[in-house]
């Protein structure tokens, strides 16, 4: 009973904090919104007693991902006059999109695949079930293929990112710190007998 | 990890006397970790005074009660006295939330750090670790909460409206994210021979004096884990978010009276939460170094280690100058990283070496057949 009543209030919570990114009119704003959000996911996790999800979910794009986008917004001039402009025209796209999210969502609630009888809940074997070490024998047993891909993926996107936008500038001086820390007092001091 | 259980079941299925007294346990006990942590944060204060100090050849501070041992209360005395200004075209309530965002992460990290064990002289049959949340992802949680702390730094120099805050705020970002990576694959190489993201568990497997200690077989990941630390918490020399030689006092610069003092209180939480940390996982935790000294009680061990890892601290501050802004990121993800990849791959094939041969034919179904954690 007691956990339906937590589940409500994380989920409320999530919706709520979820409306307050788009309806809230400061940037700066939205981003503390959209982390609300996270907490509130995460706490799902939890109670699901997904420990492991939920601390990673906290670890990743709270402390992570909402980080660079606080950073970049940030340094970004914020415009609070000309924020509701031309919603309108976003509305057609935006909706088709939450319409078709909105059909898998219920087409996978409604399939059979996710009841509790074939997914058991971790927590229900009481205490001798470690999700960590089942999530890690899974991920690098099974589905080590699938794993392996994700993450050349990733490496694959940091590289292009980092190709796309580093500029070696011609003009500017950098200094060579592998020259600096090998520099020895006698290459600068000399001693001269007068 | 059963302990939300705990939790909605405490709440639950107790009466009501049986809950209130619950709650009143789950009270002391948080008490019983936050008012030392405040009164240690104080008192580093002083000792980084002194230290720093006589490091110098000076006194250090030394007028107010015996040996200057009053400083503290008069220090909390005068900044609570002081006057909070807050400037006009900040935004003021994140002005007002960043100190306070900044302080409850340093201070929530201390729920899970295990103090010791303990079977209360004989009352219970084994011993349980002293800790408010024994969590199995200990680790991890610390991690996660101490990640959160950026969130007070960069409000702070948003808010303020000043160009000081805000290049302090950036710099405080940039160095926090990239020393996380190093702290966090150094960590990895500790889980690897540990087995278990428990810091309870991470202690009892160090067990059995010095030489058992992680910081002999991962000296080097000991040495990037505490750097790294005094990176993440802007302790100096790594403190270019706060120089004043440039930024005046970078993200804090704007503020007065208590709420300056509650991000010196966060940074310094901080700083002793990373001391523990060390020791816990490089040094041992609560064991003692030789069998023959374990009459004392592990407590007091961890709490020794601490203080001498937080005067190490205080040395580097007294003694190496600052960084240069491009070196604290050059020394992060070109010196730190690659040493703790490299390490991971070394202490990954030491601890597998006997199953390597198995572990490379993936046809068998040996993967996964040596299970440290059992």
């Amino acid at each position: 009973m007691i956990e339906a009543g937590f589940f409500y209030l994380f989920g409320g919570m999530a919706i709520l904090s979820a409306l307050g990114v788009i309806i809230s009119g400061n940037t700066m704003y939205s981003v503390m919104w959209l982390i609300l959000c996270f907490f509130n996911a995460s706490g799902l996790f939890f109670l699901l007693g997904a420990e492991f999800l939920g601390i990673i979910l906290i670890l990743i794009y709270v402390g992570a991902v909402m980080v660079l986008f606080m950073f970049v917004i940030m340094m970004l001039e914020v415009n609070k006059t000309a924020k509701r402009e031309g919603w309108l025209q976003y509305l057609p796209v935006g909706g088709m999109i939450a319409l078709i999210l909105f059909i898998e969502l219920v087409a996978a609630a409604t399939s059979g695949i996710f009841t509790t009888d074939k997914m058991a809940m971790m927590s229900h074997y009481g205490g001798e079930v470690n999700n960590t070490v089942e999530i890690g024998k899974v991920l690098y047993t099974e589905l080590l293929l699938g794993f392996e891909i994700a993450a050349i993926i990733l490496l694959v996107a940091l590289v292009g990112s980092i190709v796309l936008t580093l500029r070696e500038r011609q003009d500017a001086k950098y200094q060579n710190i592998s020259e600096q820390v090998k520099a020895r007092k006698e290459d600068r001091l000399r001693k001269v007998s007068m | 990890m059963s302990s939300v259980y705990d939790f909605i079941g405490g709440l639950v299925g107790f009466g009501l006397l049986e809950g209130t007294i619950q709650v009143l346990i789950w009270a002391l006990e948080i008490l019983a970790i936050a008012v030392p942590v405040a009164l240690t944060v104080a008192y580093t204060t002083y000792a980084e005074r002194r230290v720093i100090g006589w490091i110098q050849v000076r006194q250090g501070c030394n007028r107010v009660g015996p040996y200057g041992l009053l400083q503290p209360l008069a220090d909390g005395l005068k900044l609570f006295m002081k006057e909070t200004i807050i400037p006009a075209r900040a935004n003021k309530f994140l002005f007002v939330a960043a100190p306070v965002m900044a302080l409850t992460p340093a201070m929530l990290a201390f729920a899970v750090v295990p103090f010791g064990e303990t079977s209360l002289f004989g009352f219970w049959d084994e011993p349980h670790v002293m800790a408010i949340a024994n969590l199995n992802v200990g680790i991890l949680y610390i991690m996660a909460i101490s990640s959160l702390a950026i969130y007070g730094i960069l409000m702070a120099g948003w808010a303020s409206n000043s160009k000081y805050a805000l290049i302090g705020a950036i710099r405080a970002t940039s160095q926090m994210i990239s020393y996380e990576i190093a702290m966090g694959f150094s960590i990895v190489c500790v889980l690897i021979l540990a087995g278990s993201l428990g810091l309870s568990d991470i202690v009892h497997a160090q067990d059995g004096g010095i030489l058992h200690w992680y910081f002999i077989p991962l000296f080097p990941m000991f040495i990037v884990y505490f750097i790294s630390g005094a990176a993440e918490t802007n302790r100096s020399p790594f403190d270019l978010p706060e120089g004043e030689a440039e930024l005046v006092a970078g993200f804090f610069v704007e503020y007065s009276g208590m709420w300056f003092a509650i991000f010196a209180l966060a940074e310094y939480a901080a700083m002793i939460l990373i001391a523990l940390m060390t020791s816990i996982l490089f040094l041992g935790g609560w064991h003692p170094p030789f069998e023959f000294l374990s009459f004392i009680p592990g407590t007091v061990w961890l709490l020794l280690k601490t203080s001498m890892l937080i005067f190490v601290f205080i040395w580097f501050r007294a003694t190496f100058p600052r960084y240069r802004y491009d070196q604290v990121m050059r020394l992060g993800w070109k010196v730190f990283l690659p040493w703790t990849l490299a390490w991971i791959a070394v202490i990954g094939l030491a601890t597998y070496a006997e199953q390597i041969h198995e572990n490379l034919s993936f046809i068998s179904d040996v993967i996964g057949f040596y299970q440290p954690w059992r």
